[in-house]
């Protein structure tokens, strides 16, 4: 429908030419689209108990998002399914006018990444692992999957990465940030030992329940305002997690991409780290180099939702500082917060510098070629 | 780089309760009676977000090693005298007790605590030496109870600010914490608050952490949510008169605050439709941040870009943060400050962040208190 | 404008297809253009975000949310806004304007403080303008 937009900044043009990776698409179930993976007893129990999160209504998030339900409101489908349900819709809005060679699926709905019941956590993460690649992956060669699992249930988790690490549909671990315990800690531990087993990255994204914990640490916010803002600092938490209880150091060839947290939290992280384990390195010794070193090397960090400095050209002071190297492009499509590849940068970006942001540094990161 | 001059403004040091017995004498009859009955007396109220003995609690120097305050950070009203206040040339001081008494379940025995630690202060601190101030400690737990101690100390100029935990039982923006910043907009006090944790609920959306350090790094993102929770609850436009001081936040964050809270405000307007001007700008005029911990790399143009990204000179006021070790020697600047923006820190800034340290009001206040 | 700088009028819908409180997209050349029928008066847009580029016309008519303060609430120039599909943003569609104070405004006299109840103080950012007519039956744009 539309004709090609006039950009309002750094030309076009390459963008157009340039293939892309996104690191942050999010498909979504049709209703009844996730029954045909479960056995009898499991859509037996889906119907009547249901799903059993960590908050008090059932069906919905306790903070309504903004307007069309947080997703962009153009990218309703027509048949009526939630954003996200249609891959004619992906496809014609974003995988072919954009130019997305390699779209990484990060499917938050229905994998049981919040569930308390372990055995239904378990089916469904399995089921939704089974229905990315069915109906996603095997109809576009563009699309990985990402493993979806429940954290929280260590066994299960590695069982089911085991099975599917060996498929080349799935080229990630996808891990909410919201467990039980800060996912540094051991008992999580069997999930970095396969992740370095097998290779495969670890996708780190906000799952959209609560996991348990206040979101603020001093209590749970009032305004979605707030609640939007906890993604990021909740990321902080978990890389400080990582980072610090030695996670690199008996893993140090896993690779951790955050996602949907931002990243100009990350460099100032590593500052602030550092400077604080020069007081109190006693306390962790199994570090053996300052925590900004752990950052550097083991992390990447997706761009949406993109920082919007007051002078656009802050932007390259933060890209500068933590690295053109670890930084990969990412859409959040179909999320109301989606950063659109032809305008997400406000700043002058050298062809080379346009490659490693876009591309590059996403295929290091996945292995892809 | 070490102060220029003589007469900086320390807005965030600490003086410690050496033990319980220390605040007896200012407790009521029946609180003594308990205290010493159930041998409250005999244990630490050593606040979990500092222990005594770590390097981060007491820099080695400033923790006396033999005498009757052996191993209390900081020692007593002589050691604050040598270390800080001498040795610095420090004009003013404000003292902000973090006692352990602030994570109490019974907000009686709490809100008691906060009368004698006020009291003890008065007596022992502030009445025998003229260059410090002092935070109001409450219970927060019982904003009604906090604010009966507001009104109690608010008649001496010589309490500037009001201190209340950084994570306590609710986000501090919400509605139900409102007469305390009633109170205090009234009485001219700002709301100083400090790093540190009652434990309520764990640090991290993920749950506890293993190890104190994790839980200190995370005290910058946690008052990103606090001034997010000031922001969207409204109490910047109910309260515009109000000052918020993050004490022992870090301030690298900032800018990054200040953009994102500006995006995400854009897009989300209409749910918090009283917020009528750029959060940025709001942050601007009504919040500030203690100097200490500088949670910046040792690198004069990383410094130079930070607050250039900030861009506003307000923003930041002096502390030593003494007795905890957030710098060696005499280095409680970092280098590479423009000299205006060092004048401002030390000096302008406090005065603006705390209008009770302006002797003019403070001479109004112990006039209308006198009166009443 | 066209390439001779000439203003050209052109045909873009009848004015029946868009009733009041309605919206369409039209294309005239390479231009994208929203038009809105706010009470039988028409206006357009490009139709293009100036935050992001997000397409306009799929947003969310609306009216404005306004507050003198937390809890209080009201909705003011009902259908006369359009909120962006996208992040949101919301654009007043007679003159594009938008309803969030950025950067343009840097209150440096740190007392000063827009009252409650007044306007917001305008931003920066514009949706960008353009002219639209009835011609009888005949919606016509002058590029």
């Amino acid at each position: 429908m539309n004709a090609p937009f006039d950009a309002p900044s750094a030309d076009s043009s390459a963008r157009q030419r340039l293939m892309l990776v996104d690191c942050d698409i999010h498909p979504i179930q049709k209703p009844g689209a996730v029954a045909q993976y479960l056995s009898k007893q499991w859509r037996d129990h889906m119907m009547s108990f249901g799903g059993h999160v960590r908050q008090g209504l059932q069906q919905r998030i306790a903070w309504p998002r903004m307007m069309a339900s947080g997703q962009r409101a153009d990218a309703y489908p027509p048949d009526g399914g939630p954003p996200g349900s249609s891959y004619e819709m992906l496809r014609d809005q974003h995988l072919d006018p954009h130019g997305v060679e390699h779209g990484m699926l990060i499917a938050l709905s229905k994998g049981g990444m919040e569930e308390r019941n372990q055995d239904f956590a378990a089916a469904l993460m399995h089921a939704c692992n089974q229905w990315q690649k069915e109906h996603w992956v095997d109809r576009d060669p563009r699309l990985h999957a990402g493993i979806v699992v429940n954290a929280d249930d260590v066994d299960a988790a590695v069982d089911e990465i085991k099975l599917r690490a060996k498929d080349p549909a799935f080229k990630q671990i996808i891990l909410s940030p919201r467990t039980n315990e800060p996912l540094g800690r051991r008992r999580f531990w069997p999930i970095f030992a396969i992740a370095q087993e097998t290779g495969l990255p670890l996708g780190l994204h906000p799952a959209a329940h609560p996991g348990g914990a206040p979101s603020t640490g001093a209590g749970w916010p009032t305004y979605y305002m707030q609640e939007h803002f906890t993604f990021s600092t909740a990321s902080e938490a978990v890389a400080t997690s990582l980072v610090m209880e030695g996670v690199f150091e008996e893993f140090p060839k896993v690779r951790i991409a955050m996602i949907e947290s931002g990243l100009s939290w990350a460099s100032i992280l590593g500052w602030r780290m550092d400077r604080i384990w020069e007081r109190m390195r006693a306390e962790t010794p199994r570090l053996k180099h300052p925590p900004s070193h752990y950052l550097r090397q083991n992390f990447w960090f997706a761009t949406q939702p993109i920082e919007e400095p007051e002078n656009p050209q802050d932007l390259i002071d933060v890209f500068d500082w933590l690295g053109w190297d670890k930084i990969v492009y990412s859409s959040d499509y179909p999320h109301w917060d989606y950063d659109d590849p032809r305008f997400v940068f406000r700043i002058r970006l050298d062809d080379s510098k346009k490659r490693a942001l876009f591309r590059t540094n996403a295929m290091t990161l996945y292995n892809l070629e | 780089m070490i102060l220029p001059r003589p007469g900086a403004i320390d807005c965030d040091m600490h003086v410690n309760v050496p033990d319980v017995r220390a605040l007896l004498p200012y407790m009521s009859d029946y609180w003594q009676d308990q205290i010493v009955t159930r041998y409250i007396d005999r244990s630490s109220f050593a606040h979990m977000s500092y222990p005594p003995g770590s390097p981060l609690s007491g820099r080695k120097d400033w923790v006396p090693q033999d005498g009757p305050l052996k191993s209390v950070p900081g020692g007593g009203l002589a050691d604050v005298q040598t270390n800080l206040l001498n040795h610095f040339g420090i004009g003013m001081a404000v003292c902000n007790v973090i006692h352990g008494s602030n994570s109490l379940f019974n907000e009686d025995m709490g809100a008691e605590f906060c009368t004698a630690i006020n009291e003890w202060l008065v007596r022992e601190w502030l009445d025998r030496e003229p260059r410090l101030r002092a935070s109001i400690v409450v219970h927060a737990q019982n904003p009604q109870l906090a604010v009966d101690e507001i009104e109690r100390r608010a008649g001496d100029p010589r309490f500037v600010s009001v201190l209340l935990p950084l994570m306590g039982d609710a986000p501090l923006g919400r509605r139900i914490y409102w007469p305390v910043y009633e109170a205090a907009q009234r009485h001219r006090l700002s709301i100083a608050v400090h790093a540190g944790s009652t434990y309520r609920y764990p640090t991290t959306a993920a749950g506890f952490t293993s190890y104190q350090i994790e839980d200190y790094i995370h005290m910058s993102a946690a008052f990103e949510n606090l001034i997010v929770s000031f922001l969207a609850e409204g109490v910047f436009q109910k309260f515009p008169d109000l000052k918020l001081i993050c004490m022992e936040s870090g301030f690298t964050f900032i800018p990054t605050l200040l953009w994102r809270a500006n995006k995400t405000w854009r897009g989300v307007r209409a749910e918090v439709p009283w917020i009528d001007e750029a959060p940025a700008e709001i942050i601007r005029r009504q919040v500030r941040f203690t100097l200490q911990p500088v949670d910046a790399p040792r690198d004069e143009e990383v410094l130079r870009k930070i607050f250039r990204q900030m861009d506003c000179d307000d923003l930041l006021v002096f502390s030593s943060d003494y007795p905890h070790w957030q710098f060696d020697g005499d280095e409680a600047l970092p280098d590479g400050l423009p000299h205006q923006l060092i004048e401002k820190i030390l000096f302008d800034n406090p005065r603006d962040a705390f209008p009770r340290l302006d002797a003019e009001t403070a001479a109004t206040i112990q006039l209308a208190g006198s009166h009443s | 404008m066209a390439r001779d700088g000439q203003v050209q009028r052109h045909v873009v819908a009848k004015a029946e297809d868009i009733a009041p409180g309605e919206r369409l997209a039209v294309s005239v050349g390479n231009r994208d253009i929203a038009i809105f029928n706010v009470d039988g008066g028409y206006y357009a847009l490009a139709n293009r975000c100036p935050h992001e580029g997000g397409p306009l016309c799929g947003g969310l008519i609306t009216g404005i949310p306004l507050s003198d303060g937390p809890n209080d609430y009201r909705i003011s120039r009902k259908g006369e806004f359009i909120r962006c599909p996208w992040h949101g943003w919301e654009f007043d569609i007679k003159t594009g304007q938008s309803w969030c104070d950025p950067k343009s405004v840097r209150a440096r006299q740190f007392n000063v403080r827009v009252t409650p109840g007044a306007e917001l103080v305008a931003g920066p950012y514009k949706a960008e303008t353009l002219q639209v007519g009835r011609d009888g039956d005949y919606l016509v744009i002058e590029l």
